[in-house]
């Protein structure tokens, strides 16, 4: 049994969390916000350098080789300094969905340019109905001469407005829920028929409103077999889960101990507001949050290590803790959140102090792939539905 | 990160799966569970001797004084089947409580004369440390002792006194000297239940049992022999002891058991024709649980493992009382709940049959005794000062 980091985990993590505290204070942070293209091409190159955008590939493309540990580590730190740069759009979703695509030409054209820096990648899913039902995919691709011809919308497209290129789910046969019939396409954000509406998200980032019209992609470009997208989504979700919540977790932390340390030097009544058992109490409560998440974290790392090692495991194991996890990072990170505002009282409600920039960081990390109500409903199924089966 | 164990410990967690399989058998397990009174204190100390044959009485002693000289590892797996197989945990009060500290700082004639009879069951103790006056501010109580000769004369009230109804002995904080910062006038001392003087009165609680008891002393007198270490140093011993008691309060295993029972009730339990487990509300009730649980056992061994690696329990070790007994009062609430019209019966000597429910007075009574878990053992406020003061710094 053992809950430690790696040795070599622990010197990436430590990286990570140097350029933070030396590199990327609060107001460079703003001042990359404010740019243009609202990301700091120059942090990216240096990722790139430092090796961070290289962690979860394999060798054979270049990678660290690394696992979804490996992943978590990077995660934490980058949470704590809120970094906008896209690690989680390129590396962790597009470059996951990537590794787990079975096209071997398409992953060593695009993972090598992930890992150097010069491929910005997005991941577009959601539609006007979908919500969080990642198979409810309207967008549609039909067989033309050149390969598929992809009509539709995506929306909320996380950082599609710096992206090179976008995986697109869309759909190539069955009806508009059927999770058979999703395929997943590269497309490069050049390619003629898309257009990319882009805007500013509350969490310092960005995403666009992309039309396809009639936008032509050959055969090649499918990421796996036809209509048999939902499986590599699928197969990349518990882990793409885990780094989000990595980066909650490093947030949650963060903010407690802003609040923490608020408290000790805010004084009113003629004593520091620390000394007030009403606060006391919500402080601890905070805490206790904040273990438990990362106790569910461990867990769910456990779980997957558990898969990578034995792959007959049962994988429900490994589903119920992702589930428990998102579902506890949202409602969690909720608690946290408000606290902090309240606690720090007024100025927890300006913009000038990064509390309320944490807390707008974790609420967009609480909704992305099902807010905590749909993964609660997940876990019940997965935990409850057998239970009656046996009984009846 | 990974929860594996070494081939040799999972040969020691079979050795004790199988000895629990075959030595707490139904029997067993009906006669503590129905026994009332008398016959509750017979059928425990009956599991008790059972495990002092077997050496496995008090995992937490050091191996000189009757301990099993496990290692941290053996101590978790034990507590985990332990709490897996539906065992309840040795009372606490001998073994647990004053054990450690008459080993610690007591005599040797002290140890020669009681931890023999601890470990063998023969002697019951129980704790005499609250007083009306003095609950979480334990160091407010005003017994006093007075040093008279070879003796101490001691007058005063203790409350909330456990089993005090069965018990032969009891450990009890006094007051030795006035007039000094009121943790330092305080001794630690064990006093024989027969002697003139004391005498017990029942408490019934809410649960509809008798567990609960108060201890009056009234010129009781005391041998100077059965006071533990220095005069007016009790506070220092008791304190240790405290630290001694925090460790496995989350009762992970328990709960887990609980749980599993209630999600086969709640399969079996019907409302419209349909199981309560399928019901979306029931499920987000029970998940609310289930999650927090996942998480906490996940605590609990984070913190094994840091013990195990030889290191001391991080900060979160200090969650585990609170997060441990809310967790298993909502298990309690939620039982109760799907009891339904049922819970509010007082069966009597109506069978199950009759009543037309089986699990009903379990989950009223497990619910209504459950309320004090977050009261003992320092209340669940007490421990959020606690955490707020040493752990977050406030």
């Amino acid at each position: 049994m053992n809950f430690d980091f790696s040795e070599e985990q622990v010197m990436i993590k430590d990286s990570v969390a140097r350029f933070v505290r030396d590199e990327y204070d609060f107001d460079t942070r703003r001042n990359i916000i404010h740019s243009e293209e609202g990301i700091s091409r120059d942090f990216w190159s240096m990722f790139a350098e430092l090796g961070w955008l290289s962690v979860p590939f394999a060798e054979e493309y270049g990678g660290f080789g690394g696992s979804v540990e490996d992943l978590v580590a990077v995660m934490e730190e980058l949470g704590k300094g809120i970094v906008v740069e896209p690690y989680v759009s390129t590396v962790v979703i597009f470059g996951g969905l990537l590794s787990a695509a079975s096209n071997e030409d398409l992953k060593s054209a695009y993972i090598p340019k992930i890992i150097e820096g010069s491929c910005l990648g997005s991941f577009a899913f959601l539609e006007r109905q979908s919500r969080f039902e990642m198979a409810d995919v309207a967008t549609n691709a039909i067989v033309c001469d050149a390969g598929y011809k992809i009509n539709g919308e995506k929306t909320v497209v996380i950082n599609a407005g710096t992206a090179d290129s976008l995986i697109v789910s869309a759909r190539t046969s069955g009806e508009q829920f059927d999770r058979d019939g999703v395929s997943l396409f590269m497309v490069d954000a050049t390619t003629a028929g898309v257009s990319i509406n882009s805007y500013k998200t509350m969490d310092g980032q960005s995403a666009a409103t992309i039309s396809f019209k009639d936008v032509v992609v050959p055969a090649s470009h499918l990421l796996g077999a036809v209509g048999q997208g939902m499986e590599i989504v699928d197969k990349v979700m518990p882990q793409i889960l885990l780094a989000l919540s990595a980066e909650a977790l490093g947030i949650m932390a963060t903010l407690n101990a802003l609040t923490v340390d608020y408290t000790k030097t805010r004084q009113q009544f003629g004593t520091p507001i620390s000394s007030f058992q009403a606060l006391q109490h919500r402080m601890v409560d905070t805490f206790m949050a904040c273990e438990q998440t990362k106790s569910l974290l461990y867990r769910g790392l456990c779980d997957a290590n558990k898969i990578v090692v034995d792959p007959s495991v049962d994988a429900s194991e490994l589903q119920k803790s992702v589930h428990a996890l998102k579902a506890t990072v949202a409602k969690y990170g909720k608690l946290i959140g408000e606290e902090a505002i309240q606690i720090h009282g007024g100025i927890g409600m300006t913009d000038e102090l990064n509390v309320g920039h944490f807390v707008k960081r974790l609420m967009t990390i609480n909704v992305a792939f099902g807010d905590a109500d749909f993964h609660q409903k997940k876990f019940n199924q997965l935990s409850y539905s057998t239970i009656s089966v046996q009984a009846s | 990160m990974d929860i594996n164990f070494s081939a040799q410990d999972l040969e020691f967690r079979d050795e004790v799966r199988a000895f629990f399989a075959s030595e707490y058998d139904t029997k067993v397990a009906e006669s503590l569970s129905s026994g009332q009174g008398e016959d509750y204190k017979e059928a425990i100390v009956a599991w008790q001797k059972k495990l002092h044959a077997k050496g496995w009485i008090a995992p937490g002693w050091p191996k000189e004084y009757g301990g099993t000289g496990w290692s941290v590892t053996q101590k978790f797996i034990y507590e985990t089947e332990r709490g897996s197989a539906g065992i309840p945990d040795v009372v606490p009060f001998g073994l647990k409580m004053v054990a450690p500290v008459i080993y610690t700082f007591g005599s040797e004639e002290q140890k020669a004369r009681f931890l023999p009879r601890i470990l063998s069951s023969d002697d019951w103790w129980c704790q005499g440390y609250s007083e009306p006056g003095a609950g979480s501010d334990l160091a407010a109580l005003s017994t006093t002792a007075e040093y008279a000769g070879d003796n101490y004369i001691v007058n005063g009230r203790k409350i909330w006194t456990t089993f005090a109804q069965f018990s032969d002995w009891i450990f009890c904080l006094v007051r030795t000297s006035k007039d000094v910062r009121k943790q330092q006038g305080i001794s630690f001392l064990l006093i024989d239940m027969t002697t003139p003087g004391v005498s017990v009165k029942p408490i019934p609680t809410i649960d509809g049992k008798h567990s609960l008891n108060e201890v009056l002393f009234e010129d009781a007198l005391v041998p100077r022999e059965n006071l533990i270490g220095e005069q007016d140093k009790g506070w220092t011993y008791a304190k240790a002891l405290l630290a001694h008691e925090r460790t496995g309060m989350a009762e992970v295993a328990d709960s887990k058991r609980m749980l599993t029972n209630l999600k086969q009730r709640a399969a079996a339990e019907v409302n419209g024709g349909q199981p309560m487990i399928d019901d979306p509300v029931f499920q987000m009730r029970l998940s609310d649980i289930e999650m927090q649980l996942m998480a906490l056992e996940y605590t609990e061994l984070r913190v094994f493992a840091s013990m195990a690696a030889g290191g001391m329990p991080g900060p979160e070790s200090s969650l585990l009382k609170i997060k441990g007994t809310e967790i298993s009062q909502a298990i309690h609430e939620l039982q109760l709940q799907l009891a339904a019209y049922y819970g509010g019966a007082l069966q009597g000597e109506l069978s199950n049959q009759q009543l037309g429910h089986n699990f009903a007075a379990e989950a009223r009574k497990s619910y209504m005794y459950g309320r004090a878990a977050t009261i003992y053992g320092g209340s669940n406020e007490v421990q959020r000062n606690v955490i707020a003061k040493a752990v977050l710094g406030l």
